[in-house]
């Protein structure tokens, strides 16, 4: 029997269990020996001009080394010339136009442009006499005013970029606001869905140590991928193969951590410039306002159909926040519009976007990337309409969905589905769910006016996986004389279980035992081309390059048995289930992995190989939240959630389901209680894990997953990914849950995060517009 | 100013700034880096240790309060379950193993330290008690599914342990 889509516990685990990950902050290479203590400097103002720093009170603190400015790094390459936008002319179209004149610094030059802005480098012997030396650090500030807001942004008085003319840095290619697509429609809701910005919080934070030695540059950072980290760490004027990039343990990424930060490139400078090796380890409070954050759209929504449940017509006008710089500009929003209709056959859809700077934390990929804020808007409305049209959400959704026999299915907004069973996986978790009890349930406590109202918050979503397949992903499997196999990957692990499941594919193809196969990732010296893991691509291009690899080594190793056995190619064959070799109809001559790799000229057999895929995957499922609203606190309770995930076929239901499971906590948690807050001078108001309410264990349920597996075409094992799908879903299952438990009431929409005293609010409110209406 | 702790059962002296915190200890002067820090406002828990066998959150205690107390972290843990020093991990450890209880690692150690230290004091613990005893341990990788579910796992196989040995320590 294969190892495949069997329950394997991670060879990662005994290692992480006794003696603890090793990551950055716990590197003892000799090349770090001595190495200086970073902490950076940073700007204690939203948006202001520098008029002058003076480092000397630093300077003269002991343990001190250096204290780096902007006016030290003249030793690096001068950025590309910003090119003047024409007289007047709009703002730049389509995704990505980055740099010119929205570039941003390394070390602040002569404006900050958000707090926690990094303005200079303490360099010291250790850890605390750098943050006494920091807090001397006199830098003077001319503030300008905040713009802390998308609405700051829009009005314009105060611009992050004067030279730009504005603060809408770029917008959606052709966008159309024709409302006569609403013209037939009986009953269309329309309104504003903040998706609220919120941390990505991985448990480490951004961590970088550098060494130069005899010109070449060694970088070991917190990563999701050390190969694009290379790239962007040329930036101080080193060409690639100057520089070496290693990912240790990273504990956590969930986006943040794709490439590297300024402040890395700056380490990896400090390092160059100074001849010393250089650590920098954030604190939790530097990485709540520097590390990219998640999400932070402002959602215009119009949605229309008939009285009796059919959608027609479908409008989505995102405004998104970038923060101070537009890292990853435009490419969120149009994911959000790419995904906009979900899983409906819509017959008119109309998305736009915008994209604004503020004097916020700059903006980029948090687990989803811009589909989570498509799905929990267009869900959120779906609900909507079903409430105004008096129609069972579960009933709506089954009216509209998309159906499998129209697969493969080009959306209104131009996603290219591959398959789908959207209605299958909605009426497994009902089923699972018990729907017609919980509803019966329902019933009940509003007849008799019950305090704790029962809410149940249905998602159907479909998402888009390895967005970018074609850029594909490395792999290579060495088979050594001692029988032992290696895997080098592309791919980057970081919590997903890469090791245990790209071993499994091994042996499933080799019969190499698992002990027997080391796994290596995130060495550029090692495996200097790759591309490493977002975009839920780890499985679907990693796994697939791992196993066209493996195929690969065992299409070399049966001519090499054929010439030992003196038999032809075609009477020799692999068993895979002991990992021996042996002549078709003769199971006693054999030979071991060890006989025949050590008998291949380099003692072993290689093969290196990139996998690509000609589009991207559309995993789809349905998630069920039932909640608790206590209706005199406002206080919600997450009772139970239910989930079917469709990734195509399970390599590993403890990794798939893991995935899942933290997927789902972050979903709930932007539902319910997670904000990144400024005041309306820009300072961050949520700065400390005190502050910031990261969610734990007290205030979720166990959660209920279901297994759905549809295939995919793309690939040759049919998988799609699974790392985002559970933020996905959870997110509008959770947030239409807690309005379900109080549409009675008169309630048809509450922001996120649904905190007490904005459900209280909303139902003092909804109460209100009842008794008006009646 | 000099202080002298048992970490792991090993004692250490050193002479450390009066300010220097238990985790800074622990990590720069006993050189033991599984215990990692995640805040510094004794929210997250990613540093939890056991000081005279109670957790506390190394990141909010100076060393020279530990002077005199010993200290168990991670890496001493499968020492503190017999047979000693076989090597063998602690009933928690193994339960993370087998639940699939931790996926990036940066927030087990203090996850492991939590349970060990919450089914001490309940050994027997329904679903809600470990909810409610891991409030103060961020992780964000796992929905804490699985830990909540390595923390049944290891009271239940501690208590069939000591229900067939009769040596419940």
């Amino acid at each position: 029997m294969s190892i495949l889509g069997t329950r394997v516990i991670r060879t990662e685990d005994p290692r992480l269990l006794t003696s603890g990950g090793v990551y950055v902050d716990d590197l003892r290479e000799p090349e770090l020996a001595g190495a200086v203590r970073a902490t950076f400097v940073r700007s204690t103002v939203a948006h202001a001009l520098i008029t002058g720093i003076d480092t000397s009170e630093a300077l003269a603190q002991p343990g001190v080394v250096a204290v780096l400015t902007v006016a030290d790094m003249t030793d690096l390459p001068a950025p590309p010339p910003a090119e003047p936008p024409a007289e007047g002319a709009p703002p730049a179209e389509g995704p990505m136009p980055l740099g010119g004149q929205w570039s941003e610094p390394l070390l602040a030059v002569d404006r900050v442009r958000f707090v926690g802005e990094p303005v200079a480098l303490v360099l010291t012997d250790s850890t605390y006499q750098g943050e006494d030396a920091a807090e001397l650090v006199s830098v003077d500030y001319e503030q300008l005013p905040a713009v802390p807001s998308i609405e700051a942004a829009l009005a314009g008085e105060s611009l992050l970029f004067p030279d730009a003319g504005t603060n809408v840095c770029t917008q959606g290619l052709g966008q159309v606001t024709d409302d006569s697509i609403f013209d037939d429609c009986e009953v269309i809701v329309e309104g504003d869905v903040v998706n609220q910005r919120v941390a990505c919080l991985p448990m480490e934070g951004r961590s970088t140590a550098a060494a130069w030695v005899n010109g070449k540059l060694t970088v070991w950072t917190s990563t999701q991928n050390a190969q694009i980290a290379r790239l962007i760490l040329t930036a101080i004027g080193l060409p690639p193969d100057a520089i070496r990039v290693v990912a240790p343990d990273v504990g956590g990424g969930f986006g943040a951590k794709i490439g590297v930060d300024r402040e890395s490139i700056i380490i990896a400078w400090a390092a160059k410039h100074t001849g010393r090796p250089v650590r920098w380890v954030e604190t939790r409070t530097e990485n709540l306002l520097a590390m990219t954050q998640g999400r932070a759209q402002l959602h215009h929504v119009k949605l229309g159909g008939t009285r009796d449940g059919h959608i027609k017509a479908y409008r989505l006008d995102v405004i998104q926040d970038t923060g101070a710089y537009p890292r990853m500009s435009g490419f969120l929003p149009m994911l959000t519009n790419l995904m906009a209709p979900g899983v409906y056959d819509i017959p008119a859809v109309q998305a736009g976007y915008k994209v604004v700077v503020t004097d916020g934390t700059p903006v980029a990929a948090y687990r989803g990337a811009g589909r989570p804020e498509a799905a929990a808007t267009i869900e959120r409305m779906v609900d909507w309409y079903a409430a105004e049209a008096g129609i069972d959400p579960a009933a709506v959704r089954k009216l509209n969905f998309i159906q499998p026999d129209q697969f493969p299915f080009v959306t209104k907004t131009g996603a290219p589905y591959d398959t789908g069973d959207y209605e299958s996986a909605l009426d497994k978790v009902l089923e699972a769910a018990g729907y017609d009890d919980l509803r019966a349930e329902q019933q009940r406590r509003r007849a008799a006016g019950a305090t704790r109202q029962l809410g149940i918050g249905l998602a159907s979503y479909v998402e888009i996986t390895a967005a970018d397949a074609a850029a594909g992903e490395t792999a290579k499997v060495e088979v050594h004389g001692d029988g032992t196999a290696t895997v080098y990957t592309g791919s980057s692990a970081h919590g997903q279980g890469h090791h245990t499941a790209f071993a499994m594919l091994v042996t499933a193809e080799l019969g190499i035992p698992m002990d027997k196969i080391e796994v290596i990732h995130g060495d550029t010296d090692l495996i200097p081309d790759g591309i490493g893991t977002y975009a839920s691509r780890s499985l679907q291009l990693g796994g697939s390059a791992v196993q066209k690899a493996a195929i690969e080594v065992k299409d070399e190793a049966a001519k090499k048995a054929a010439e030992l056995f003196e038999a032809a190619e075609s009477d020799v064959m692999l068993d895979a289930e002991t990992g021996t070799w042996h002549i078709v109809g003769d199971p006693d001559k054999s030979l071991s992995w060890s006989q025949v790799a050590s008998a291949a000229e380099a003692g072993l057999i290689v093969a290196n190989v990139r996998f690509t895929a000609d589009r991207p995957t559309f995993p789809f499922g349905t998630h069920l939240s039932l909640v608790e609203v206590d209706v005199e606190t406002g206080k919600v309770t997450l009772l139970r959630h239910v989930t079917a995930d469709d990734a195509g076929p399970v390599l590993n239901p403890i990794l798939l389901d893991g995935q899942r499971h933290g997927g789902i906590a972050q979903g709930a948690a932007q539902a319910l209680c997670e904000e990144i807050l400024y005041d309306a001078d820009g300072n961050p108001l949520t700065s400390t894990l005190a502050d910031y309410a990261a969610i734990t264990a007290a205030e979720l349920p166990s959660f209920e997953l279901l297994r759905s597996e549809t295939p995919t075409p793309v690939n040759p094992m049919g998988v799609k990914g699974i790392g985002e799908a559970g933020t996905i879903g959870a997110t509008p299952a959770v947030h239409n849950a807690v309005i379900d438990a109080v549409s009675h009431l008169g309630v048809r929409h509450i922001d996120m995060p649904m905190t007490p005293e904005r459900v209280w609010t909303a139902i003092q409110q909804g109460g209100a517009r009842k008794v008006s209406a009646e | 100013m000099k202080v002298q702790l048992t970490v792991n059962g090993k004692e250490i002296t050193a002479d450390v700034e009066d300010r220097m915190l238990l985790v800074h200890f622990l990590r720069d002067v006993a050189d033991l880096t599984a215990t990692n820090i995640g805040c510094e406002t004794t929210s997250c828990g990613a540093c939890t240790v056991l000081l005279d066998g109670e957790s506390v959150k190394s990141c909010t205690v100076l060393a020279a309060q530990a002077d005199g107390h010993s200290v168990t972290t991670l890496e001493g843990l499968s020492s503190t379950v017999p047979p000693y020093d076989s090597g063998e991990m602690h009933p928690v450890q193994k339960a993370f193993h087998t639940e699939h209880g931790l996926q990036c690692g940066y927030c087990t150690p203090g996850m492991v330290m939590a349970i060990v230290s919450l089914l001490k004091e309940n050994p027997s613990p329904t679903e809600a008690d470990v909810r409610s005893g891991l409030e103060g341990n961020i992780c964000r990788c796992t929905g804490y599914h699985n830990i909540v579910q390595a923390a049944l796992v290891a009271a239940a196989s501690s208590n069939a342990d000591s229900s067939t040995t009769g040596a419940g320590k």
